[in-house]
């Protein structure tokens, strides 16, 4: 009965869920998923990347293993969601990567962090420039971002594409605001205020919050970055900038979340029940979370050491970290943020559709 | 756990001995969704009041008056009662499931289902320190002078003997009991699906019935529906049910028809084709529909068998082909037109025809033609111990045990010897899993 590959592995169980339906309090998975009689491949994708592998429904299921029927959404979602990043990845090359996620990921900072340290000079007072010249900064991170929006937005369109209904995607202002609230409160990792069943059985809120620091650290560093960029071309004020300047505060603050939150998930990781992961994408998970704290400890560091004589290696080894984590973010678990966030989106707007329906067909 | 727990609340030491591994415990409240609450207004789960009274006449409609009126009403009124009770302990009610309306007024329904209950259940007696043994089954209890003295129970497989000062017995009905059923049935047993857990197997009800406590309840009936054909022989739940019956037509492996299909609402009547399926030769039955009504139905477990033309689909089924056309095209020709609502009970009916469709009939004409085999699945049975408002056993004697008691499937032949209201069996054992518990503390104190 059982099937190898993941999406008729999962269309099979989505099957047994769709007769079933006890799980449909939970989360979007199984709304979404009774909007729809068979279940394609696309369709599975779909519900991959909305599922965040709580567990809740795993522990829930009067038909889990040992059950013949051996329903296990979260695991078997899990699986695909691993091949949903394949099947989007644009270029075809960049699927290798979540084949092998770890070496690659290992390659690109060791290979950075060589190639970065010859040209760090000794060279204290905070004099960031002097080390390595601003156009020059402008001009690899530039195109390292420019390069990686292509290529992420390019996933992002093949996604939405597949997994698209007839029909037309007619969404709305409700809709975006409701799919923002879902990312942005990690709904679906609270289970209505208790958290998920993550790494046991028992309900916790330590993921969702782990989580938190982690997404809302890298978004304050990158938000930090912004202002920066907006003091040297707007008002034309150089870095370093003060400890206490609105780039420095948020840069700490999201630093101080990139080593709580990946360190955090980690711990979490480690203890998780077994029943419910994929492990082949552990290498995928460590290396992101490893490259976001990475970025946090290095970026702290260079921080609390700007005014030393280790300024120089230290800002080389930050600018190789954040371009390690950069480039690898099209072939990494970063892109688990993107197709989930879009899976949301539909999700809301078929919620919507469907609302419409239903109160025409009752007016 | 509904006993475990009430009786831990009132400070004595309870150890509970569950004869199935951890995966498959609590019985057949794994398998639920809901319970049927009382209440006399509409809160925020429940559309509408729904009050003692109507309770009770819908209780005396199903069970044609095989009840217990005092007993029934206890049962009714504890309801607001345990529903506070359960959410103190950390279990979470949800909007009714999509597909069940009809329930919405009457039913809580488990966020989760009936297992997400019982790890909540499992956890609330971890935190207060309820020991549980797995894979312990109750072989035998001691009870003289209508008294419980001890029992023996398998641990890893070698027999241990137990003392207490109070039991509880909550072991379900003999329904997964495939010699039993042989016996009760004969041969026919023999295709019998079992819808819920394989430890079903009236162990303890043997056990108190050879012990001399008053049986109740029919020991000839089961509660039995019509189930996908190729279902597992037990646990195959919720999942193997086919709603599709009212929206085509059923017939034997004679290929004939033998009942009225559209007779009632599919909820009113589902409970009756397990029997009316058990009551053809084989066992067996087959629900024929045509693609005019896919999607009218809640998604099956299997997929349907199909063909393009009659004949092909009798083929698929292994029915005979000129037997299931003659059959398809009488039906087709009685059918008189009319506006289909597969929600209501419409004018789509047949004229002359035996047995007739009195709703839903619409002419089997749009290929593909689709077939599900059906068989009776077996919910539970109707034989318990007698008990009293306080869930003592009542013995033979016309005494009770003073520190025996029963609670659930063992004991609900007690309210319900015939039929079945949604979510009563739930809304029994908890009512009086809490009696019994509360009961049981105070005997062992």
């Amino acid at each position: 009965m059982r099937h190898t590959d993941p999406a008729m592995e999962a269309s099979r169980i989505l099957a047994v869920c769709n007769a079933c339906r006890y799980c449909e309090g939970y989360c979007a998975v199984f709304p979404a998923m009774e909007h729809r009689l068979h279940f394609k491949q696309a369709d599975v994708y779909y519900l991959a990347n909305l599922c965040h592998n709580c567990a809740e429904c795993y522990y829930a299921c009067q038909f889990a293993p040992p059950h013949e029927f051996a329903v296990n959404v979260p695991k078997v979602l899990a699986e695909a969601r691993l091949r949903s990043y394949q099947q989007y990845a644009w270029p075809r090359l960049l699927r290798k990567p979540f084949q092998k996620g770890m070496r690659s990921t290992i390659a690109a900072v060791v290979l950075l962090l060589l190639a970065a340290l010859p040209f760090a000079r000794r060279n204290g007072g905070g004099m960031f420039y002097a080390v390595v010249p601003h156009q020059a900064m402008v001009a690899i991170f530039g195109f390292a971002s420019l390069l990686v929006l292509v290529i992420v937005l390019a996933g992002l369109g093949r996604f939405w594409r597949e997994s698209g209904e007839a029909g037309g995607d007619s969404w709305n202002p409700a809709a975006l605001a409701r799919t923002v609230r879902s990312i942005a409160t990690l709904e679906y990792l609270g289970s209505g205020g208790r958290g998920c069943t993550y790494p046991n059985e028992r309900h916790s809120q330590a993921r969702r919050w782990f989580h938190q620091l982690a997404a809302y650290g890298f978004l304050l560093c990158f938000a930090s970055t912004s202002i920066a960029a907006f003091y040297h071309y707007g008002l034309g004020r150089l870095a370093p900038y003060r400890y206490f300047s609105l780039p420095v505060v948020l840069g700490t603050f999201g630093g101080i979340g990139l080593l709580i939150g990946p360190a955090g998930l980690y711990a979490l990781k480690r203890r998780r029940d077994s029943a419910i992961a994929d492990p082949k994408q552990d290498g995928l998970d460590l290396m992101f979370l490893f490259l976001l704290f990475w970025n946090g400890l290095t970026g702290l560091l260079l921080l609390g050491l700007r005014e030393s004589r280790l300024m120089g290696p230290l800002l080389m080894i930050h600018l190789a970290a954040v371009l390690a984590l950069f480039l690898t973010l099209p072939c990494g678990k970063f892109v688990h943020g993107v197709y989930r966030s879009a899976a949301l989106l539909r999700y809301a707007i078929e919620q919507c559709r469907s609302r419409q329906t239903h109160s025409s067909s009752k007016g | 756990m509904c006993a475990a727990l009430s009786a831990r609340e009132r400070g004595v030491k309870v150890t509970v001995l569950e004869c199935a591994p951890p995966e498959f415990r609590g019985g057949n409240s794994r398998h639920t969704r809901n319970m049927r609450c009382m209440h006399p207004a509409s809160t925020e789960l429940l559309t509408g009041a729904y009050p003692e009274e109507e309770y009770w006449c819908d209780l005396l409609r199903v069970t044609g008056g095989q009840t217990n009126e005092q007993l029934a009403r206890l049962v009714i009124r504890a309801g607001p009662a345990c529903a506070g009770w359960m959410q103190a302990h950390g279990v979470r009610f949800q909007p009714p499931l999509t597909s069940t309306l009809s329930l919405d007024r009457t039913n809580l329904f488990f966020l989760g289902g009936g297992k997400a209950l019982l790890n909540t259940y499992y956890e609330a007696a971890r935190e207060c320190g309820i020991e549980v043994l797995f894979n312990a089954e109750v072989t035998a209890l001691e009870i003289s002078q209508d008294r419980f003295e001890s029992g023996t129970v398998m641990v890893n497989g070698a027999p241990v003997d137990f003392y207490a000062k109070a039991l509880v017995v909550a072991a379900g009905g003999f329904e997964s009991n495939l010699e039993w059923l042989r016996k009760v049935w004969g041969a026919a047993a023999e295709n019998f699906l079992i819808r819920g857990t394989p430890y079903n197997k009236g162990k303890l009800l043997r056990i108190l019935l050879d012990a001399g406590a008053e049986p109740v309840g029919d020991p000839t009936q089961c509660h039995a529906v019509a189930i996908d054909g190729r279902a597992p022989k037990f646990d195959g739940g919720i999942v193997t049910r086919l709603d599709c019956v009212p929206l085509g037509i059923a017939v034997n492996r004679e290929a004939q028809r033998f009942y009225d299909e559209g007779e009632d609402l599919w909820p009113k009547r589902y409970a009756i084709w397990g029997r009316l399926v058990a009551e053809q030769p084989g066992q067996i039955a087959f629900s024929i529909i045509d693609s005019k009504v896919l999607g009218h139905f809640m998604p099956s477990l299997f997929p349907p068998l199909e063909g393009d033309s009659i004949s092909k689909l009798a083929g698929a089924l292994g029915l005979t082909a000129e037997a299931l056309e003659r059959t398809v095209g009488e039906f087709n020709q009685s059918v008189v037109p009319g506006n289909f609502d597969h929600q209501t009970l419409d004018n789509c009916r047949t004229e002359r025809l035996t047995p007739p469709k009195s709703h839903w009939a619409q002419r089997i004409d749009a290929p593909p033609f689709f077939g599900y085999p059906l068989r009776p699945g077996i919910t539970f049975t109707y034989l318990g111990v007698a008990v009293n408002e306080a869930a003592a056993v009542r013995m033979k004697s016309g005494r009770y045990c003073p520190n025996l008691f029963a609670a659930g499937e063992i004991m609900a032949g007690n309210i319900l010897g015939k039929g079945y209201l949604a979510g009563l069996g739930m809304m029994i054992g908890t009512a009086f899993g809490r009696i019994a518990g509360k009961e049981a503390a105070l005997a062992a104190h």
